[in-house]
């Protein structure tokens, strides 16, 4: 999993060394007469409001949307999402960085989780999370991270490659699907959960 | 076989469409619970001994018995965030047969008159998503879902919602209070969500094996279903095994199998012949159990007598060849990520911990860390909202507790090492050669 960012006295919140800027003002919800938003992320936010109607509901689908957009929740997309709720930027914001999976800097779009909790650590997980650091973590175009137990111990050690699952990797793999992740191949067809056989022999035996 | 329910036809191909799903009985449970009354159902449901497999528990028809009736909205909240450490059923009866959780769930629906409902799923989750989304489509487009369903009256509808990945939004009230578009914290209890949940109405939560169950308590009738397993412990049950062993994956068996049959016999314990050190039986939120507890009964009382809980049914095995404190570091470290911050006895008890793993592992702890350690654990347990802290603060208390001499002696052996490289730094850079 990837470690909380710090900052001075081990606050997880940007701004306890800095005095707070009396005269700024206070952020407003966005004019959405002036507000210009790209027709997808409207069509995708407004989805997303006709599914979720109740409240703020819709936020964090919002918030993949926005993601989907710009590849992070990025302060220009939040402010355009913010326009088309009528919610201001903060409410976003303060959802967004609850949520391991928004990205509040930009990252690279191809997402590499390696779980490196329990069960896969006792099959080699940080082995495997090191090996595809190697690989990946110069590529400015993948984002490769350790994640919590992703709910697929029994292929450990795994990686979810752009959502799709896949393990258990033995490290001699590693070349191999660092290049079909940098070339956008299936990763490792034949190592994907989603074509896994229930393991309980019962089911086999019919 | 009696004892395959969930995952009778699982692996056949398609059966994640609605068609393959109505070939082998699919869907025929649900009109027949739609002509009952609410609470005959419910008492069928209460009659089936069926308890909640997302981890707590807790009888099924006595938490749907608890809604209010009345005419406000009420709500079906179905947890498929599955994260608990070492879990894994869900995501497989999600991706090949989520039909069958579809009708479970519009009968828990049907039984507390709950109109609009949600699958909470987490997002990591995210191809087992889109055949969740696929599957509740096609349910919509055959009559299984909209207004007046199989000509009963009831108005049901069902929308997927997607976590974005916190631990703690598998907490009930978590769970909502995502679900309402809101940082994952948990709530204070009570009230509970049966009175005051989703959008403060009257909510029933239920984890995805539970709601899965339903059909087939319907079609085994309640004392049928009630028949499979042991006593306080009905039905089947989805364990899934993983750590070391030879054959990890799910497994359903009737509760009260033996935990030696289910690591060794189906799981074949740990590869190259190795030995079993401990193992988690319920997720890694629950109190660890050694070699000589394996032949507990893997039920819901068994395992509470033996000090430990079936939590979501997570068997992980450690073997012989793993340290303890590595163990622990990583408990730690996941749990103080994912606490939420809301109550202190977490937020500060989980970081603490790290921090002291953490120091026995770089060779700065004294013994006294161990007890200081353990008091923690203890302060943490049952002075939270929710039970993450507990979560942590029970493996890590009953691995101190089981395991002391490891730590003691990794102790020893890590400050031994420090103090012989710091030694040597001094040496070399006074010029001093020994």
């Amino acid at each position: 999993m990837a470690d909380v960012k710090r900052f001075t006295h081990d606050s997880r919140i940007p701004g306890w060394d800095r005095a707070a800027d009396l005269d700024k003002q206070p952020a407003i919800v966005p004019d959405a007469a002036t507000t210009e938003v790209p027709a997808e992320l409207r069509a995708a936010i407004e989805d997303a409001v006709r599914r979720f109607p109740v409240g703020d509901s819709a936020f964090i689908p919002v918030l993949y949307a926005v993601q989907e957009q710009y590849g992070w929740c990025s302060p220009e997309g939040i402010i355009q999402a913010a326009a088309v709720l009528g919610r201001t930027p903060a409410a976003l914001t303060a959802v967004a960085t609850f949520y391991d999976m928004f990205e509040m800097e930009p990252l690279g779009r191809k997402t590499v989780y390696v779980c490196t909790n329990i069960s896969c650590s006792l099959c080699g997980a940080d082995e495997l999370l090191e090996a595809l650091e190697g690989e990946l973590g110069e590529d400015p175009d993948v984002n490769v991270r350790g994640f919590e137990c992703l709910g697929a111990c029994d292929i450990a050690p795994m990686a979810s490659v752009n959502g799709a699952y896949v393990g258990p990797i033995a490290l001699n793999e590693v070349p191999e699907l660092a290049r079909q992740i940098r070339e956008g191949e299936d990763p490792l067809p034949a190592k994907q959960m989603i074509h896994r056989p229930c393991a309980d022999p019962k089911v086999a035996e019919k | 076989m009696t004892d395959t329910l969930l995952f009778e036809h699982i692996d056949e191909p398609g059966l994640n469409t609605i068609d393959v799903y109505m070939a082998r009985g699919g869907y025929t449970q649900l009109p027949i619970a739609l002509k009952m009354k609410r609470g005959d159902l419910i008492t069928e449901l209460t009659g089936s001994g069926l308890r909640g497999r997302g981890g707590a528990g807790f009888p099924m028809g006595r938490k749907a018995s608890f809604i209010p009736k009345g005419d406000m909205q009420k709500y079906v909240v179905c947890n498929a965030d599955e994260s608990e450490p070492g879990t894994f059923k869900d995501r497989e009866l999600i991706q090949k047969n989520p039909h069958q959780l579809i009708e479970g769930l519009i009968i828990a629906a049907f039984a507390i008159d709950a109109t609009i409902n949600y699958i909470y799923i987490r997002g990591e989750y995210d191809q087992q998503g889109d055949i969740l989304d696929a599957a509740i489509a096609e349910a919509r487009e055959r009559g299984m879902l909209g207004e007046n369903i199989f000509g009963s009256g009831f108005n049901v509808q069902l929308e997927l919602a997607r976590g974005a990945g916190a631990y703690i939004c598998g907490e009930e009230t978590g769970l909502l209070d995502s679900l309402e578009g809101k940082r994952g914290n948990p709530r204070l209890k009570p009230p509970f969500p049966a009175n005051e949940g989703l959008f403060n109405g009257p909510t029933l939560i239920n984890n995805v094996e539970t709601l899965s169950a339903i059909p087939s308590i319907i079609r085994l009738g309640a004392e049928g279903y009630a028949a499979i397993g042991v006593k306080d412990s009905a039905g089947t049950k989805l364990v899934s095994i993983s750590g070391n062993v030879e054959r990890p994956g799910n497994y359903e068996v009737a509760l009260g199998t033996s935990s030696r049959e289910l690591i060794y016999g189906l799981a074949g314990g740990p590869p190259d012949g190795r030995k079993v050190k401990c193992w988690f039986p319920g997720g890694s939120s629950t109190v660890v159990l050694t070699a000589d507890d394996l032949d507990v009964g893997y039920d819901y009382d068994s395992l509470e007598a033996a000090g430990s809980a079936l939590g979501s049914g997570a068997i992980i095995v450690v073997d012989e060849t793993q340290s303890v404190v590595e163990l622990a570091y990583k408990l730690a470290k996941f749990y103080s990520h994912e606490s939420c911050g809301k109550c202190t006895p977490c937020r500060e008890g989980t970081r603490w911990t790290f921090h002291m793993v953490e120091r026995i592992k770089e060779g700065t702890a004294t013994p006294m860390d161990l007890d200081i350690m353990a008091a923690v654990q203890d302060q943490i347990i049952g002075h939270c909202l929710c039970v993450l802290g507990d979560a942590m603060a029970m493996p890590i208390g009953s691995l101190i507790a089981k395991f002391r001499d490891e730590f003691e002696a990794e102790i020893e052996t890590n400050r031994n090492a420090r103090e012989a490289q710091l030694a040597a730094q001094f040496s070399a850079a006074e010029g001093i050669t020994v």
